[in-house]
């Protein structure tokens, strides 16, 4: 193709004399030789299918039926549809108005440090990186399971540092061996006790690998009498590895639970002293009054851990997205403004501060007004791109919450080619996506005609 | 006291910056070293969890993604997409450019204002009809099919580019050529060209990484043999979670290219970017 080209615009030899009509014709041939390959591949493959899109967006599902408007009244009462536009509607205000002022934050602060460079070239790295990668990369970082994906791996220790874990969340006890289950998921001995007994608690149901390091074997404990004011016992694992001891008996090789949180209970219902098993199991209540009391393993030994957020359940999806767009865009956001920044005159700046203004007003007053033509290009080629956004849409959110997450592009790829198979409404939202931009259409040709006078 | 003050701020502001650039490595830090994990260990606990006995860590992913003739396939395909693009949209865009700046044809700049209008146009429009045409034409499923949509499609950005850079040059300097009798060829290959070299460095790098990170246009118009390695890695994500060994490798050599290149010519990259700002 480069070749016929090349051969095509080669001027014949130049005459010794040449008439100036000629001249001007074959400028003009030649002027049209060069524009002509771009041009061509232009109308066929862009303006062509521009005008076709339109003229098929009024016909139906097979193309042999003209409809009208009906597929546009379609699109704002196909469900589907209307969440796409609705979430479509979310990302154009919520992720342009993000990334501008995040940009915005990170441009101002980056230059008062010395490694801004570095700092710049790690945030706009991503701009490099598909919206395939970046897509596995986020399905990781998202993952429900604590772990695999980092993110929840972050939010499930922040939330156990703060609110602690449950030691043995799959504990229970075997009926009819004194505890009884109460509808909290607590266990109640089933017969009142007294100072001066001893009790044990015999629970089932945790692995020996989930059994805490340093547990020891409880039997010991277990064969102790307790003194008079005092009420103990022990809260031991009822299973003996490999088989043997007694079911409801705390047999030599069994181990005490560890770190048990275990309450006395008086008659009539209140709880009047708690404490925590040591590491053979043991625990004991000193200074009772004289009575009866049952024992009582509080539900908050037992409850499920803390498995995280759904990031990609249907709620958070789109969030979720569009926090995996902020890594990848957040960096032209920042070089944009940091160029218009470097841009700004010293002078405005210099003179703010000596008249005492702080950098709160300066920033406020001077840099963002001044800023304002640099904030809005950066602005409007978001939301233009942000209305496109397919690839991260359609890896990241998982198959069954696709319909949670999708936008006009997605919505328009599944209508066309996807099992829709629907070309008049796919063509149709394609003809929205098109109008959308429209006004950046008009902004781009307006700001051209301008930059020519 | 001032000083003081201020030395605290700039504390701050180098604590909250440590800390956004560390959100910004982890993904990736973290599709990395999954990369290098097998599906067992994968499978026990995060990649966070090599910090404790890093010598699980290993290559042989890679290696076996090597051995995946679909993925060296996919990897080749991209190759055989994103470079013969490149050089087509360099090459049709310098020649169109340098007629709309300094040649003169009748609806020169009528013409040009529907290029600057086309600078906006969603490639969806373009997705049915063309898909349409090439199935006439032969050329749907095919490599040269993906090219040339993404050749007519990165046109107007690349026209408007290197149209503005070329109409820059000094007028004196065309006539002067011109009056030493240089035909437009001439004038066009000894001196535009080596004018415009820094737009079209841009430009060509920008085009590159843009095709090579395509996905939309290759799902559609690429077939098993001809699709690029990003179809070939969406197409294994429905089983997401049990192949990461398989994920995690691909999505890493396919965004190493471009991210080399990003590093390479960081400076180009960044004019390219702003430059194309209003797309």
């Amino acid at each position: 193709m480069t070749a016929t080209l090349v051969k095509e615009t080669s001027p014949p030899p130049a005459g010794a004399v040449a008439r100036a009509r000629r001249t001007r014709r074959r400028g003009r041939i030649v002027a049209v030789l060069f524009a002509f390959p771009a041009l061509l591949l232009l109308g066929a493959l862009v303006v062509y299918p521009v005008l076709f899109s339109i003229g098929r967006s009024f016909f139906d599902a097979s193309g042999t039926r003209f409809v009208g408007g009906e597929n546009y009244t379609e699109m704002f009462r196909d469900p589907a549809t209307v969440k796409a536009v609705r979430n479509t509607a979310i990302w154009v205000v919520v992720a342009p108005a993000l990334l501008t002022g995040l940009g915005l934050i990170l441009a101002v602060l980056v230059e008062k440090v010395r490694w801004a460079t570095a700092f710049k070239l790690l945030l706009f790295m991503p701009m490099a990186v598909s919206f395939l990668a970046a897509g596995i990369i986020f399905r990781l970082a998202y993952d429900e399971d604590p772990d695999k994906g980092v993110l929840n791996a972050a939010v499930v220790s922040v939330h156990d540092a703060f609110k602690g874990t449950s030691p043995y969340p799959t504990a229970r006890a075997r009926d009819g061996h004194g505890l009884k289950a109460e509808p909290d998921g607590s266990y109640r001995t089933t017969a009142t006790v007294s100072p001066g007994d001893l009790v044990t608690l015999g629970l089932v149901g945790v692995p020996p690998k989930d059994l805490p390091a340093g547990a020891e074997p409880a039997s010991p404990a277990a064969g102790r009498t307790a003194a008079p004011n005092e009420l103990s016992g022990v809260v031991y694992l009822d299973f003996t590895p490999g088989g043997g001891g007694e079911q409801g008996k705390v047999d030599p090789r069994e181990s005490g639970l560890p770190q048990t949180q275990v309450e006395a209970v008086g008659d009539d219902g209140t709880t009047v002293a708690r404490t925590t098993t040591a590491s053979d199991g043991s625990f004991r209540f000193t200074g009772l009054d004289s009575g009866s009391y049952t024992v009582k393993l509080p539900a908050s030994n037992f409850a499920q851990p803390y498995g995280g957020v759904s990031w990609l359940g249907p709620a958070l999806v789109t969030p979720a997205i569009i926090g995996a767009y902020l890594w990848i865009w957040t960096g032209f956001a920042m070089v944009l403004i940091g160029a218009g920044l470097a841009a700004l005159p010293r002078d405005a700046l210099e003179a703010a501060r000596i008249d005492g203004a702080n950098e709160w007003q300066i920033f406020r007053r001077i840099t963002v007004p001044l800023l304002s033509p640099v904030l809005t290009v950066v602005f409007v080629t978001l939301v233009i791109n942000v209305m496109k956004v397919f690839d991260l849409v359609y890896i990241i959110a998982p198959g069954p919450v696709q319909e949670d997450a999708t936008v006009l592009a997605t919505q328009m790829w599944l209508v066309s080619f996807g099992g829709g198979n629907n070309q008049g409404l796919g063509s149709a939202l394609g003809v929205l996506l098109l109008l959308l931009v429209v006004p950046a259409m008009v902004i781009n040709v307006r700001r051209f005609r301008g930059s020519q006078r | 006291m001032n000083a003081v003050r201020r030395g605290l701020g700039n504390g701050l502001v180098q604590a909250f910056l440590v800390v956004i650039g560390l959100i910004w490595v982890t993904p990736l830090a973290g599709l990395f070293l999954s990369s290098l994990r097998s599906a067992e260990d994968t499978a026990e606990g995060g990649w966070w969890t090599v910090f404790a006995g890093p010598a699980q860590l290993s290559f042989d992913n890679y290696s076996a993604l090597l051995k995946n003739t679909g993925m060296t396939q996919a990897f080749w395909n991209t190759v055989l997409i994103s470079v013969p693009t490149t050089v087509l949209v360099v090459v049709l865009a310098a020649l169109a450019g340098y007629a709309f700046a300094w040649l003169d044809f009748p609806g020169r700049d009528s013409v040009f204002l529907v290029v600057v209008a086309l600078l906006v146009v969603p490639v969806q429009i373009g997705l049915l009809p063309v898909a349409k045409l090439f199935g006439q034409l032969g050329l749907f499923g095919t490599i040269p099919g993906v090219v040339l949509f993404h050749v007519a499609y990165g046109l107007p950005f690349a026209v408007f580019l290197l149209r503005n850079y070329f109409a820059e040059m000094p007028k004196e300097m065309l006539e002067a050529a011109r009056m030493d009798g240089g035909t437009e060829w001439r004038i066009f290959t000894r001196l535009v060209l080596p004018v415009g070299r820094p737009a079209i460095a841009s430009l060509a790098i920008f085009q590159f990484l843009w095709v090579w990170n395509d996905m939309l246009v290759a799902l559609l118009f690429a077939d098993s043999s001809s699709q690029p390695l990003t179809v070939q890695l969406q197409s294994q994500i429905r089983q997401f979670g049990s192949n990461i060994d398989v994920l995690a490798p691909g999505a890493f050599l396919s965004l190493v290219v471009p991210v080399a290149v990003f590093f390479a010519f960081q400076r180009h990259f960044v004019q390219g970017v702003m430059a194309g700002s209003v797309k």
